[in-house]
């Protein structure tokens, strides 16, 4: 992975939200749509995918730029966020935990074979399979049976690997049934009340038979059911995307195909769109932040994200424990002027967070109780410092803000901490980890230092998967070490909550708990920044910071 | 055994052509003058070195850039790190900062002086690193040849193959902290090989001379003809390699850092600074000249300084 | 003459295994963990990591992991890079834009390396030579990503003289731009160097003879002169093709290219070690025959020099 791509958040994986960026302007682009003469290729600045193409592999953007265009899964998300059944007819459920999902008929790969409900129930048993090593393989967690496709643990040996020979009690879950052809149904573990909301994710779509004839074959030359197909694939250079013939759904191709080109670094791609040679970059680079609106005009997009970045306050760093450090934490998070950072180093190319999810999720606030710690008030920091101070002295060790520095953090982590040494008489430094592996290793390690930076991207677009993963008791992100019963109960109440409302409301006094402890102090939503060239029309940037490629019009 | 080039007709094509003695001007001969006591060439180097204004000047310019880098504080009331305003971002020169401020608003004067530190222990030590070692491998190489020269030019050709980037992370793993010298020792562990190879070439075309068979005759050791004659024969192209790399070395410390792997992030040196500017190219290139032309002098004043001493070292250029 | 050829060749194999048995030794002690770093902020399955580890035989000793490479190599089978590519199809992939793009660098810094070096030293302190050395020392201080995208967006994207960047099929004139700031690097170096030699040359006894024999100033300086002031110069520019194929990590970012700079740097940052063995190695063989070429040379440029 290269230093740029980390630049926005690193790790995540992106899909789809439910919600409102309609206030952050720069969205339409034109008003041409479908003139009827647009079969232009459109160019798109992407990188190497990561991994084969196969949809419970693709945890990365450069990936999913593909499997979200070449794959239609149960439903899509609109540049919203709103989640539309696509091969779903229906999604119904009496209690949240039986779902009955209907298919509609006459969808098929581009293959010819048909789109069954065995297509889903075989790629998501696939997915799960423990020896199939897929990388969303957690995704399927929910269902019930997962536990019966895992390695038992007198399979493994004491690192954690499994044993020779030894394969998990079943190659299915149980809670997957294809009742019929067009007919499927899943039983979960337990309640939950988005799980309809995740199925637009990559992890859910479905795969020919002839995917679990040769699955590496396959994920050179992937067949789907999306709205295009993938043509060709010259690795690290190009990827062809050309419309579906016998796609079904309604992300109706409006141009003569896509062209996924890789580059290495923003500035490049950026530059090229400039000079003409590409038709649509999705990162803006760092250097352009202060000049891109300028340039573009309306060809600009600058708007929230589903991405947030955070400073986590690890439990085990000395001196954050108890109650002088819940008032250092508080402190030092008043010490940070959020607006003036992101003004100046980011030329307004971050928003300054309000909350623990993001804008673009349906739920998202702004006047969430006890939120004005994110409010920059440099007296009220001191003052809580010196109170932490009274209660056990802080000592002469700076204060440090641990990242990788493969890609430019460097450039918030200063001026921020020159705001927290100035605003409270301590020391503060970047501690710097060359690769993003070195860093999470630490951070896995529990050797951190001080603080350390993390950045979520949503996978789809849910209160849920902002809280849960990271802030969770023992979950996978939760490198803090946080654990609050009174927070996992407030998780479970709103997964069980069927009416949509209630369950948002709950996910908000979830976070008023977050407030009260602060175990990451939010900082800022990356935004989405990227730009067109005059050649393509109709480019929307939706909740998951990527183009709605299948509208794009282009002429040739 | 070197051929004596005398006995040989020249090759064809080989276009060097040797004088009959009759066919050569006396006066243009060398003057030797029997009264003085024989001098060591290193002094007779310095006596030529003082009375050359290039000496005092370059010699100069290095004073300023050392004392600048010992005591910065003495030339600006500023800090470099504290005072930084993110409200007074990249302010134009005026008479509270002289040379503006940067894009976190610290005074990119204060911090031009006081990267001046760390940038030339980078340069100066990766350099002193590269020359002893390059020039001891590549000397002993050169002059003994056979076996001795395989056998170290073949661990020269093993360690070129190591990418700086990896043996920068695994050094920069392995230090407490990452100080100039741990990244001195970064760009030294692979820079070392170039220098070994310029020196074991000078050495080879400076052995076969006629002064070191003469040495050789008269019965001097072979290790001290290499350090009294050869050596300071083939100094010129170490010395000319060695100060330009001083710079590209300082500079390669902002590489470094712009992959994530130089300095501490705590250190102010001129190679963060044109990394961190890098991010205002569109907007405020104006911020990297500080940083870029402090090291263009310190640069400046090192090639000069080496082609003085050059100079001085060549017998035949110190008559004219 | 054959005879010696025969050994430096012969000479590659210790070569070949040292530095890969370094190279290997330096992955190994690179800190962090590869296969974590492959999830992203999620992380992977801890089931999916260690079958991950057990494919690339991560979880086994070091000197395991080395003879599991070698093996590769001697079966032509060298395994999957971290993202399921075939390692040798990745570094066949990489290897001929950077060669193409390394020895349009090394022809640049040559000819105007060596053309400016010659008159510079011809010309000593003189003007030529002043506004010579300004322009080395604003090549110096400037490091390529600056040099790089200034170019980039000046004679780029503002004039629109030279494609911005290689684009898809790299040809001659796309590559221009990023072999020139490649070539920035070592300009500086081979114009001293050349400069240097020439100065020190021009006042050898030879030249004088020739001279005063009536050898006209421009036979002096291509026959004689340029001849024996070389030998410095064809030693770095020697090393240097092996440097210009490593060092362009940060050319091949800004005009984005895939070759092997960029390849290398990103299996370096996610530790695979598979593909920086293999990539260095063959970077190693390709600087031991340049090399050797210079050591011949050698013995063209003066005749003193012999190898038996």
């Amino acid at each position: 992975m290269t230093p740029r791509k980390r630049l926005v958040g690193l790790g995540a994986f992106a899909l789809a939200s439910s919600l409102v960026l309609t206030a952050c302007g720069g969205g339409g682009g034109g008003d041409d749509t479908g003139d009827g003469n647009s079969t232009g290729i459109v160019t798109v600045g992407n990188g190497e995918p990561q991994n084969p193409i196969i949809p419970t592999m693709t945890n990365e953007t450069f990936g999913s730029k593909v499997t979200s265009n070449v794959f239609a899964g149960l439903v899509y998300y609109d540049a919203e966020g709103v989640v539309h059944n696509e091969v779903a007819e229906s999604i119904e459920s009496e209690d949240n935990k039986v779902w009955t999902i209907t298919l509609k008929d006459g969808w098929t790969f581009s293959d010819g074979t048909p789109v069954t409900a065995q297509s889903f129930v075989d790629a998501w048993n696939y997915g799960a399979y423990a020896p199939n090593a897929q990388n969303l393989s957690y995704f399927f967690e929910p269902i019930e049976g997962f536990t019966d496709v895992q390695f038992a643990e007198d399979q493994l040996d004491k690192d954690g690997a499994p044993k020779e020979g030894e394969v998990p009690a079943s190659e299915t879950m149980s809670g997957l049934e294809a009742v019929s052809e067009t007919e499927l149904q899943v039983t979960l573990a337990q309640p939950e009340s988005d799980f309809p909301l995740r199925l637009g994710y990559s992890a859910f779509y479905p795969l020919p038979e002839s995917f679990h004839d040769d699955p590496e074959a396959f994920g050179e030359e992937p067949i789907g059911n999306g709205p295009y197909v993938l043509d060709t694939w010259e690795h690290n250079r190009l990827i062809e995307l050309r419309p579906n013939d016998s796609y079904a759904g309604e992300r109706e191709v409006q141009n003569g195909g896509v062209d996924l080109v890789a580059y290495t670094d923003e500035d490049s791609a950026y530059n090229d769109l400039l000079d003409g040679n590409l038709d649509i970059v999705t990162n803006v680079p760092a250097s352009a932040f202060g000049t891109f609106e300028e340039e573009l005009g309306d060809r600009a997009v600058n708007q929230p994200a589903a991405v947030i970045q955070v400073i986590n306050v690890p439990e085990y760093v000395e001196g954050f424990q108890g109650e002088a450090g819940l008032l250092r934490r508080q402190a030092i998070s008043m010490a940070i002027d959020r607006d003036q950072v992101t003004e100046t180093v980011f030329s307004g190319s971050r928003t300054p967070a309000t909350d623990f999810t993001s804008p673009v999720i349906n739920g998202w606030s702004d006047d969430l109780e006890g939120n004005e710690v994110l409010d920059y008030n440099p007296e009220e920091a001191k003052r809580l410092w010196d109170e932490a101070e009274a209660i056990e002295p802080w000592g002469d060790e700076p204060l440090y803000i641990a990242s990788n520095a493969d890609s430019d953090h460097q450039s918030w982590i200063d001026p921020t901490c020159n705001g927290i040494r100035d605003t409270l008489g301590i020391d503060c430094e970047f501690d710097a980890y060359p690769t993003f592996d070195e860093f999470l290793d630490a951070r896995d390690n529990e050797q951190i230092k001080g603080l350390f930076r993390g950045g979520w991207q949503a996978d789809y677009p849910a209160m849920s998967n902002f809280l849960g993963p990271i802030y969770g008791t023992g979950a996978g992100s939760n490198d803090m070490g946080y654990s609050s019963e009174e927070f996992d109960a407030k998780l479970d109440e709103a997964a069980g909550e069927s009416d949509p409302d209630a369950a948002i409301e709950l996910y908000k006094e979830a976070q008023t708990i977050l407030f009260q402890d602060l175990p990451g102090i939010p900082l800022w939503y990356n935004n989405a920044t990227g730009g067109w060239s005059e050649a393509v029309d109709n480019v929307v940037f939706g909740w998951d910071s990527d183009p709605l490629l299948y509208q794009v019009t282009k002429s040739e | 055994m070197p051929e004596n080039r005398y006995d040989k007709a020249p090759r064809p094509g080989q276009g060097h052509f040797v004088a009959a003695p009759e066919d050569v001007t006396v006066g243009v001969v060398d003057a030797v003058s029997v009264d003085e006591a024989p001098t060591s060439m290193w002094r007779e180097a310095w006596r030529d070195m003082s009375h050359r204004p290039l000496f005092w000047i370059s010699a100069f310019m290095i004073l300023v850039v050392v004392v600048i880098s010992i005591v910065p504080g003495a030339f600006t009331s500023l800090l470099p790190r504290s005072g930084c305003e993110l409200g007074s971002s990249l302010l134009p020169p005026s008479s509270e900062h002289i040379f503006g401020t940067d894009r976190n608003g610290c005074d990119i004067y204060a911090r031009t002086l006081f990267g001046a530190r760390a940038s030339v222990l980078v340069g100066v030590l990766t350099t002193s690193f590269v020359v002893v070692l390059g020039t001891t491998i590549g000397a002993i190489a050169g002059y003994y040849g056979g076996w001795t020269d395989t056998i170290l030019s073949r661990i020269t050709d093993v360690f070129f193959a190591v990418p700086f980037v990896l043996a920068a992370i695994v050094i920069l793993s392995i230090v407490p902290t990452r100080t100039s010298l741990a990244v001195a020792l970064v760009l030294a562990s692979f820079g070392w090989t170039t220098i070994a190879r310029i020196t074991r070439g000078a050495v080879l075309s400076v052995k076969n001379n006629e002064f070191v068979t003469a040495s050789k005759a008269l019965g001097m050791s072979r290790a001290a003809i290499l350090w009294r004659h050869v050596l300071p024969n083939s100094a010129a192209p170490i010395i000319v390699y060695s100060t330009v790399a001083l710079g590209t070395f300082i500079v390669a410390e902002a590489t470094l850092t712009f992959l994530g792997i130089g300095l501490d992030p705590s250190t102010v040196s001129w190679g963060g600074d044109l990394s961190t500017g890098r991010s205002s190219i569109r907007t405020n290139p104006d911020i990297m000249f500080y940083p870029a032309a402090a090291l263009a002098f310190t640069v400046l004043g090192f090639i000069m300084m080496g082609d003085v001493v050059r100079d001085a070292l060549d017998p035949k250029a110190r008559k004219r | 003459m054959l005879w010696y050829l025969g050994r430096r060749l012969l000479q590659v194999i210790p070569v070949f295994l040292g530095a890969t048995l370094l190279l290997y030794a330096l992955v190994f002690l690179r800190p962090g963990d590869p296969v974590a770093g492959l999830g992203g902020e999620r992380g992977l399955p801890e089931a999916v990591q260690q079958q991950i580890r057990a494919q690339f035989h991560l979880d086994q000793p070091f000197f395991v992991q080395y003879l599991y490479y070698l093996k590769g190599i001697f079966t032509f089978d060298l395994g999957d890079t971290f993202t399921g590519r075939p390692v040798a199809e990745v570094v066949v992939e990489a290897l001929p834009i950077t060669f193409q793009l390394a020895l349009m660098a090394l022809a640049i810094e040559t000819i105007f390396g060596i053309g400016f070096g010659l008159f510079a030293g011809m010309r000593k302190g003189k003007f030529f030579d002043s506004s010579v050395l300004v322009l080395s020392l604003l090549l110096i201080a400037l490091p390529t990503f600056v040099t790089g995208l200034v170019l980039q967006i000046v004679v780029g994207v503002r004039l629109d003289w030279l494609p911005v960047t290689a684009g898809r099929d790299p040809d001659f004139i796309s590559l221009l731009m990023p072999a020139v700031v490649l070539a920035t690097t070592s300009f500086a170096q081979i114009l001293r160097l050349t400069r240097t030699s020439v100065i020190e040359n021009v006042t050898a006894d030879f030249v004088r003879t020739a001279r005063a024999k009536g050898l006209s100033r421009d036979k002096v300086t291509s026959r004689h002169v340029l001849r024996n002031s070389l030998i410095p110069v064809v030693t770095f520019i020697g090393v240097d093709l092996g440097n210009l194929m490593t060092g362009s990590i940060v050319v091949e970012g800004i005009f984005n290219i895939r070759g092997v700079g960029g390849t290398l740097f990103e299996a370096i940052q996610r530790g695979e070690s598979v593909t920086i063995v293999t990539m260095s190695t063959v970077i190693v063989l390709v600087y031991i025959v340049a090399n050797l070429l210079v050591d011949l040379l050698y013995a063209v440029l003066d005749p003193r020099i012999r190898y038996a």
